[in-house]
């Protein structure tokens, strides 16, 4: 009994770790194409950079394919990639931090006040998870463009209106579940609601806070139509930034693409190694009451 | 406490309410009224009642096909991709070393944005085609098919650490009770894992499905819906409808306002058949 197990564990291990190379395969073989020659890249995708020019006889000379980091220095020139960095990390920070910060108070006050205000609130808010971007990217593009929140600082009022659903959602959830009665004792200590909320509702909070700043971490980073259609050319983000590579140019620079979706992965892969349970943490329970 | 909290409303909800109002309740309401017009931009609109949804329903428009197309796909993706995140929360809830490691491998295409995605696959996916002499844009089954692929890659370590949790949670003693008994491996998957993470089971298959349903990045950075409009699905079709040919805005809408329609409703039998579950557990 304890033998077979032992025997089939070592299978199990076999076939997971051969999964593993599928799942890490696609990333690595992109990074191995970023140091080859750009000419080299969608001919043959699958061979190692070459170090030595070799002689193919009457074939002619085939030449190195390994270029160092030329494909990092045109990528990162050609897409402004630090220019996108900064504008992603930014807009990413301050607009989850909004949406931690501002959601969790409307959703103290909805779960809490429970009047017919906060009711109406609470459904548009529920209601508003279901609709695709499709259906306000049109208007939402004009009016952005009429309120000029057309740049990184505006585009934080829309992440912060569109994500607010389902932020609002996961907050009430949370605070349904958590007793009055320090709240109340806070009230008549003398505490104003807003005290009330910084000093003992919002440090309770914490774990669902991680949660939402982590899956709006997520959604903001990659998010690509909102920025294109807000912003387009003049503030481009990351995803944006990738995305002009490919139409921007006639025949796509392959070697740029490739470096520069290196270093898109980069941050991420580092963000992933820091949180990493977190972030599973905070998914899982995402999905589990979203 | 309600009396004093109801006067503070104006600083805890009017940020938010504003800011919800500018980026979905206006652009909804604006959404749906432009849906009946015909316009280049939102000031020279004219109402046109149903002529967009009539134009987005015939012949020469590419919105049913695509919509076709997604149906396809969404239910491919939403069987392969819990069937794998299954068997592979099954095989990493084992006793066994390395399941961490595998976990966090498994994970991590789903941080990846979508256009980062959809590039990095192109390049792989027309490295193998081009042994056959074709690329992915040689047909439209291609680009879906490599969407498949693309979505099963990034979207099952995300159903499996859902899974994971759900079989974590599973009392130790009815597994043991069960291998007491002398129920095999396989009956108790079947009997007491697979009924007790119900729950689990329909979360996850509301979220391939709605995820697969609203597939955009993935499907632009891909193909671009090529050749033709053949690999697009819904959501790059309305894109493009809006977009791409010039006095169609209008007929983009309509077919807007049918995608979040269709949404709604699979909302609407999620949030029933959750709350059934509930009932009976």
């Amino acid at each position: 009994m304890n033998r077979s197990r032992k025997t089939a564990n070592v299978i199990i291990t076999i076939i997971l770790a051969f999964l593993s190379l599928i799942f890490i395969g696609p990333i690595l073989m992109v990074l191995m194409n970023s140091f080859k020659g750009k000419l080299f890249i969608s001919s043959e995708p699958f061979k190692f950079p070459t170090f030595k020019q070799q002689d193919l006889g009457e074939a002619g000379i085939m030449p190195k394919t390994f270029v160092g980091t030329k494909n990092y220095v045109s990528g990162i020139e050609k897409t402004n990639f630090w220019g996108a960095f900064g504008r992603s990390v930014f807009i990413t920070v301050f607009s989850v931090l909004l949406i931690v910060v501002l959601t969790s108070m409307t959703a103290w006050f909805i779960t809490r006040a429970k009047n017919h205000y906060a009711n109406v609130l609470y459904y548009l808010f529920v209601f508003s998870m279901v609709i695709p971007f499709q259906m306000v990217m049109y208007s939402m593009t004009k009016i952005a463009d009429v309120l000029h929140l057309d740049n990184p600082v505006g585009i934080l009022v829309l992440y912060l209106g569109f994500g607010a659903g389902m932020s609002v959602f996961m907050f009430s959830g949370f605070v349904k579940g958590i007793p009055t009665d320090i709240e109340e004792a806070a009230i008549i200590d003398g505490c104003n609601p807003l005290q009330c909320f910084f000093k003992v509702v919002f440090p309770i909070m914490k774990p669902t806070s991680i949660t939402v700043a982590i899956l709006n971490t997520m959604w903001i980073w990659n998010d690509y139509l909102m920025p294109y259609l807000v912003m387009g050319k003049d503030y481009p983000t990351i995803p944006v930034a990738i995305q002009y590579l490919q139409g921007g140019y006639g025949s796509i620079d392959m070697g740029a693409m490739m470096a520069v979706l290196i270093l898109a992965i980069i941050p991420i892969i580092i963000f992933y190694a820091l949180c990493q349970r977190q972030i599973i943490e905070g998914v899982v329970a995402g999905a589990v009451k979203g | 406490m309600q009396k004093v909290l109801r006067k503070y409303w104006a600083i805890f909800t009017l940020p938010t309410v504003i800011c919800f109002a500018i980026a979905f309740l206006i652009p909804f309401i604006t959404g749906i009224g432009l849906s009946f017009a015909n316009f280049t931009t939102v000031n020279d609109a004219k109402f046109v009642g149903f002529a967009n949804y009539k134009k987005a329903f015939s012949g020469d428009s590419d919105f049913l096909p695509s919509l076709g197309r997604t149906v396809l796909f969404t239910i491919i993706c939403m069987v392969l991709i819990n069937l794998l995140g299954f068997i592979l929360a099954l095989l990493l809830t084992r006793k066994m070393r390395g399941t961490s490691f595998f976990r966090t491998i498994f994970f991590m295409p789903n941080l990846i944005g979508g256009i980062v995605l959809g590039y990095v696959w192109q390049l792989i996916l027309n490295g193998i085609l081009m042994k056959y002499n074709q690329t992915l844009t040689t047909k439209g089954s291609y680009g879906i098919i490599g969407l498949i692929i693309l979505m099963c890659w990034q979207m099952t370590g995300y159903m499996m650490v859902i899974y994971i949790a759900a079989l974590q949670n599973i009392n130790p003693d009815m597994i043991e009770a069960a291998e007491i008994d002398g129920a095999s491996s396989w009956q108790t998957l079947i009997h007491i894992k697979i009924p007790t993470i119900m729950p689990a089971i329909t979360i996850c298959t509301f979220l391939t499905l709605t995820n697969s349903f609203r597939l955009f990045d993935q499907n632009l950075a891909l193909t671009n819906g090529a050749p033709g409009n053949d690999s697009s699905l819904v959501a790059l079709d309305i894109y493009k409808t809006f977009y791409g040919t010039t006095g169609y805005a209008g007929v983009g809408q309509a077919e807007a306002v049918i995608f979040t329609i269709i949404l709604a409703v699979i909302a609407v039998i999620q949030l029933h058949s959750t709350r059934r579950k509930e009932v009976e557990s």
